[in-house]
């Protein structure tokens, strides 16, 4: 009981102070319209490929659950360094010293984590009309669970990271390494079923694909014939429900590897 | 033994080569105010970590309220409070906000949450401030906060690590006279450490900590009962030979230092007029006065407490404050 008080206590702070950052709140607004215009309208032209690809969709159809991958991947596994911003400034004890687990505080700071990058995703689907896009409820409703379960993961990512890299410039140049490659080696900007061998297989192992497949697959099935599943597994098309699985397992992986790095500080 | 809170065996913590705690033994009772004394880098803070759980020990054991801080560190958790010597609030929250925290995070039950923030609050005297962001906080105010969250919990040991430092001398006999009125109440036993005297001198007993070995451990009178008397401090018109005089005329081992001289004597009210009989050189000045745990730590270690002498002008005043107010008794 205790435990769980312990969980929600370190949730709520982490909502307390991102709705109190007024600046931050209206960057959360603002930054997925800034995403939609400058990617939307700039790279459209030279996506012509996309286009030709299906009559159904466009390029910033195509682009726009792309876009919601990439700002939930961001705001998720930035969101770490508030763990290095606490150490830095002493609150960090006063969670270490207190009698709830290790385990209680890093779930905490993961739940919290992610329910800040899935409102930020969601502020992305409030644009949806402006790229065409058309949400009906039974797609929504995905949507915010997938957001979720990938926001879930990814934060732990970014414990992970905090609770062994002790300064906020070491944290960001990790990050930086870390956050290109899971963006641009994904279907988020482009499509990868056309991509050499080797970079195909990187493309698989990225655990970002998936997330983007997933919600891809959930954002254009209202179109006609919908989004053909592309992301191939073992000679297999990776239905949503299968990537929501695949994401599932990642997020069991680093959830516990977050727990444990972070369990083993002093 | 089955009265001690805190039971401290064998305790070695080296960080690399550095030796920050070597071998240091102790017990504090349940209900008692226990001090650690000595100057900075002595090791209080590295010893205070251990027994807090936030650090592990080289070797030895420490059990706190029963608890083994290694293997049960859940449990010594819970049965006690910290107030750090660094910051350690959340300033982008207001006051309550950082309270309401420490009150769910230390599992306080709801129905007496927002009684006893409120208790605790008035007590610093933030409850006014209490919806201010506390980055818009002064030192001394965030020093308050910290404490104020510390007793929220109402917590078996108090650790108080150097709580007062610059704070002005009026916040600080207030908080001290809190601490003491909780200890009194809830029977909370308080650790603290510090390099200001009179704040050691509230402590029942009182260890003397330098270079991470206790030197000392006693009452606080039995600690100034050690140096043996009264101290006599003289200045004259020649030091060197008005030394040589106390020597061979009252066989008294003298000390001279670019002040003047000092010695040790018993019953120096008496003293002073013998002295100012037969000594030929002529002299200016003669201060006398009772022992101080400075001169405690200078006759079991050898050396002064403290190079810099920032803190002694604020130690005075509030000690004079505390006499005029008929508060000394207490606090001696």
């Amino acid at each position: 009981m205790n435990e769980l008080r312990g969980v929600y206590i370190i949730w709520y702070r982490d909502l307390l102070r991102f709705w109190r950052d007024r600046i931050r709140l209206f960057t959360a607004f603002i930054q997925p319209l800034f995403f939609l215009i400058i990617f939307g309208t700039g790279l459209s032209s030279s996506m012509a490929l996309v286009s030709q690809q299906s009559e159904d969709y466009d390029y910033i159809q195509f682009m726009f659950p792309g876009v919601i991958a990439m700002i939930v991947l961001f705001t998720a596994i930035m969101w770490g360094i508030s763990i290095v911003w606490d150490r830095e400034f002493g609150f960090l004890k006063e969670v270490l010293v207190a009698p709830v687990s290790r385990v209680s505080v890093a779930i905490g700071k993961a739940l919290g984590g992610a329910t800040i990058a899935t409102i930020q995703g969601t502020m992305m689907l409030v644009f949806a009309p402006i790229a065409g896009v058309n949400l009906s409820m039974t797609q929504v409703i995905p949507l915010l669970i997938l957001m979720f379960i990938i926001a879930v993961s990814l934060t732990s990512m970014g414990i992970l990271v905090a609770s062994r890299v002790k300064t906020m410039e070491s944290f960001q140049i990790v990050m930086q390494l870390l956050l290109f490659p899971l963006l641009f080696i994904s279907p988020a900007l482009f499509p990868v079923d056309q991509l050499p061998a080797w970079l195909g297989w990187m493309v698989r192992v990225n655990p970002v694909s998936y997330a983007v497949d997933s919600l891809r697959q959930v954002v254009l099935s209202h179109t006609e014939g919908g989004y053909p599943a592309t992301l191939e597994l073992f000679g297999h098309n990776m239905s949503v429900a299968e990537d929501a699985l695949v994401i599932l397992l990642f997020g069991v992986i680093m959830v516990t590897l977050a727990v444990r790095s972070f369990g083993r500080q002093e | 033994m089955n009265n001690s809170i805190i039971e401290v065996e064998h305790l070695v913590k080296k960080f690399g080569d550095l030796v920050a705690v070597d071998d240091i033994n102790f017990h504090v009772e349940k209900g008692e105010a226990f001090g650690f004394l000595g100057p900075n880098g002595a090791g209080k803070t590295t010893t205070i970590s251990i027994l807090c759980t936030l650090l592990k020990p080289t070797s030895g054991t420490v059990t706190l309220n029963g608890f083994n801080v290694q293997r049960q560190a859940h449990q010594a958790r819970r049965s006690l409070g910290l107030v750090f010597q660094d910051p350690s609030l959340d300033i982008r929250l207001t006051a309550l906000q950082n309270l309401k925290f420490h009150a769910h995070i230390y599992g306080i039950p709801r129905r007496v949450c927002n009684s006893r923030i409120e208790d605790v609050l008035k007590m610093v005297q933030l409850w006014d401030r209490r919806n201010d962001d506390v980055k818009n906080f002064s030192g001394g105010m965030r020093r308050r906060l910290e404490i104020a969250r510390g007793l929220l919990h109402y917590p078996q040991v108090l650790f108080l690590d150097e709580p007062t430092l610059g704070l002005d001398p009026q916040t600080r006999f207030h908080i001290w006279d809190y601490v003491l009125e909780l200890k009194h109440r809830e029977n909370i036993t308080i650790f603290l450490t510090t390099h200001y005297m009179d704040e050691a001198n509230i402590a029942d007993r009182i260890a003397i900590i330098d270079n991470g070995k206790i030197v000392a451990l006693d009452t606080p009178q039995a600690l100034k009962n050690m140096v043996g008397g009264d101290i006599i401090t003289l200045k004259t018109d020649d030091n060197h030979t008005a030394r040589e005089e106390i020597i061979t005329l009252f066989g008294i081992e003298a000390k001279q230092d670019r002040d003047g001289i000092s010695f040790e004597t018993a019953n120096g009210e008496e003293f002073i007029p013998k002295l100012t009989h037969d000594l030929n050189t002529n002299v200016i000045s003669i201060g006398l006065r009772r022992p101080t745990l400075d001169d405690v730590f200078l006759k079991v270690t050898g050396h002064e407490m403290r190079e810099e002498n920032g803190g002694e002008a604020v130690d005075k005043r509030i000690w004079t404050m505390r006499q005029a107010g008929g508060r000394a008794g207490r606090f001696h």
